[in-house]
């Protein structure tokens, strides 16, 4: 299609004869505004949902279930955003102390997994150890796992050990999830320090644990801040595991609570978008400030340009 | 004596030395590698090859969650009823249709989608970040509010499809038009992923090849053929695998939008399991479901890290 346009622009206003090269820029001309169009469409499918989002979040319920959609000159309300934090009673809300929840699971998990996956990385990258390779694979294909494949025997496991509706079981099973990616993001950072700079430093006297420590380790500490960005928003946006492993309000985390809004017979959708953009602004602006290592980010460490 | 010379080569011509401190045992490079990975392995051991492996052993009894009571073993016996079950194979075919659809459909609307800001001088970087907005949003946020687009009565799709003089559309409660709302959704999410990578393919592409290709008066298209896609394609074939297998395995999109519904008609494969295992409480039956499922993983993912592979090498 873009070449019969193409053709069209060029062919058209050319009684002339113009030189080969003015036709050829012309052509290049009426393309790229061709070009321009077929972005700035492409832009529009791809962020209205989000901005009609935004958009329910602030209006009234009326202007919610206006039929035809009302895209402007609606009343302005930040009504369902109150209700986001604060309760019918006037305390805290259920949706708040799940957003609370979701900091805690997100941050303790992240934490964990950041501690256990950096040492073991800068393993992987400095050592040679027996069959490294089939090791590096077998910890990415635990990523790979369905979860709801995987919840059933966990739930019979957690149950086993009352972790059952508790932040520490699921803390425990976001570490397990991010700890490959860890590895992976964190091994292809320490690639890029050279070895020498720990050698020189053994030369020096020091043991190879306090090179690590005292060298290696401050030149990571971008890239470890980037991995963790990223193990965070994996945590903060997981669903599966916390719906089946938990239960109670003290212990649910948000996606749960923000699905939990559509059980009813009544679906209070502004609330339901004013819940979500609250949700998604956080992982909005993280995603943003790891833009940089975003490739290798959403391909889990494994790929690298 | 001797000791200190082996252990600390450098002491003698060191200026600055460490100081000191308490003496104490020296972990060779071998020691510190087990304690640097080992409690990593041991957390994946614990959480995901142990459960693998009770589903394995659950997988070859008539073992059920709530009814409680002795395991008893039943052999083969709950894999040949997955796989001789009529339900089960509507399920897989539902799976395909949707992975093969979404996964289409994103490979195709991402590369043009990235191909197209490659070509663009200005505003490269405010694009791509505008663009992969809803890569980022939760599942749960996704589903529920493409729910409330697609509502029959007031969901903004159907108002924009009246104000054109089109017919209104029952998107989710529709038997056909569920599966493609689903394919849709998940497009409409992870349409930039592909769009990401085929972009830092796309800009890896050394320009002199293009200048080498614009002297010989190589047409546009001849260009893309030879040279875009052949350096593009390797990188392309990572990212198409990588959501083969996350749409594969995807349970919250349809648990969250459809719900398996309208009948059956979105069912995916990790849905039903989710029902077998959850609803029905045939935990021996989900558990051989759940391992036929790994296997299907197990060899996507071999296939995924095989060309990773030969990426990373060639």
């Amino acid at each position: 299609m873009a070449v019969s346009v193409d053709e069209a622009v060029s062919a058209g206003p050319a009684p002339d004869h113009p030189s080969p090269a003015r036709r050829v820029r012309r052509r290049g001309r009426g393309r790229s505004v061709l070009e321009v169009v077929l972005l700035t469409a492409l832009a529009v499918v791809m962020l209205f949902p989000v901005l009609w989002m935004i958009e329910t979040s602030i209006k009234e319920n009326r202007d919610v279930y206006a039929v035809p959609a009302e895209f402007f000159g609606f009343t302005v309300t930040l009504d369902h955003f109150r209700d986001v934090f604060v309760g019918a009673d006037g305390g805290r809300s259920a949706l708040s102390v799940a957003f609370l929840n979701s900091v805690v699971v997100a941050g303790v998990s992240t934490v964990l997994a950041t501690v256990l996956g950096v040492p073991a990385a800068w393993a992987y990258s400095r050592f040679t150890l027996k069959a490294k390779k089939d090791q590096l694979f077998f910890v990415l294909s635990t990523r790979f796992m369905p979860p709801v494949v995987v919840v059933v025997p966990i739930f019979l496991m957690y149950r086993q050990a009352g972790l059952i509706d508790t932040k520490l079981g699921l803390i425990l099973i976001y570490a397990a999830f991010n700890v490959p990616f860890t590895i992976w993001m964190m091994k292809g950072f320490v690639d890029e320090v050279p070895a020498e700079y720990e050698d020189a430093a053994m030369l020096d006297g020091y043991s190879r644990l306090q090179a690590f420590w005292k060298f290696t380790l401050p030149l990571l500490v971008p890239g470890i801040a980037a991995t963790a960005v990223f193990a965070l928003i994996f945590s903060w946006n997981e669903f599966v595991f916390a719906i089946f492993l938990t239960s109670s309000d003290e212990v649910r985390t948000a996606p749960p609570a923000i699905a939990g809004l559509i059980g009813g017979t009544t679906v209070d959708w502004g609330l339901v978008a004013a819940a979500s953009v609250v949700f998604a602004l956080p992982v909005l602006v993280f995603a943003y400030l790891v833009r940089r290592h975003l490739v290798a980010g959403v391909t889990l460490g494994a790929v690298r340009r | 004596m001797s000791e200190l010379t082996t252990d600390r080569p450098g002491q003698v011509a060191s200026a600055t030395p460490p100081a000191p401190g308490r003496p104490r045992r020296r972990l060779g490079d071998r020691g510190l590698a087990v304690a640097f990975i080992s409690p990593a392995l041991l957390l994946l051991l614990g959480m995901s090859v142990f459960p693998l492996l009770w589903a394995l052993y659950l997988s070859f009894t008539d073992y059920s969650a709530t009814r409680g009571g002795p395991a008893r073993f039943v052999g083969f016996g709950n894999y040949t009823a997955i796989l001789t079950s009529a339900q089960v194979h509507q399920r897989a075919l539902t799976t395909l249709i949707y992975v093969v659809g979404a996964v289409t459909l994103q490979t195709v609307l991402g590369f043009a989608i990235a191909y197209l800001i490659s070509r663009r001088t200005h505003g490269r970087g405010v694009l791509t970040t505008l663009f992969l907005v809803p890569m980022m949003l939760s599942p749960v946020v996704v589903g529920l509010f493409w729910r409330f687009m697609l509502d029959a009565q007031f969901g903004v799709v159907n108002s924009m499809l009246g104000s054109l003089g089109l017919g209104q559309v029952e998107w989710l409660t529709r038997q056909r038009t569920a599966l493609v709302s689903l394919i849709v959704v998940d497009t409409w999410q992870w349409t930039p992923f592909i769009m990401l990578i085929a972009l830092a393919g796309l800009t890896a592409v050394p320009k002199y090849l293009y200048e080498a290709a614009s002297i010989d008066r190589a047409s546009e298209w001849f260009r893309f053929r030879t040279i875009t896609l052949p350096l593009v394609w390797p990188l392309l074939l990572i990212a198409v695998l990588f959501r083969a297998i996350e749409a594969f395995r995807l349970f919250d999109l349809v648990y969250i939008l459809t719900s398996g519904g309208p009948g059956v008609s979105t069912e995916t494969l990790s849905f039903h399991v989710y029902k077998v295992a959850f609803l029905g409480f045939n935990t021996g039956t989900a558990s051989a479901y759940g391992i036929l499922m790994v296997l299907v993983v197990i060899v996507l993912t071999q296939l995924y890290l095989r060309y990773l592979n030969k990426l990373k090498e060639g």
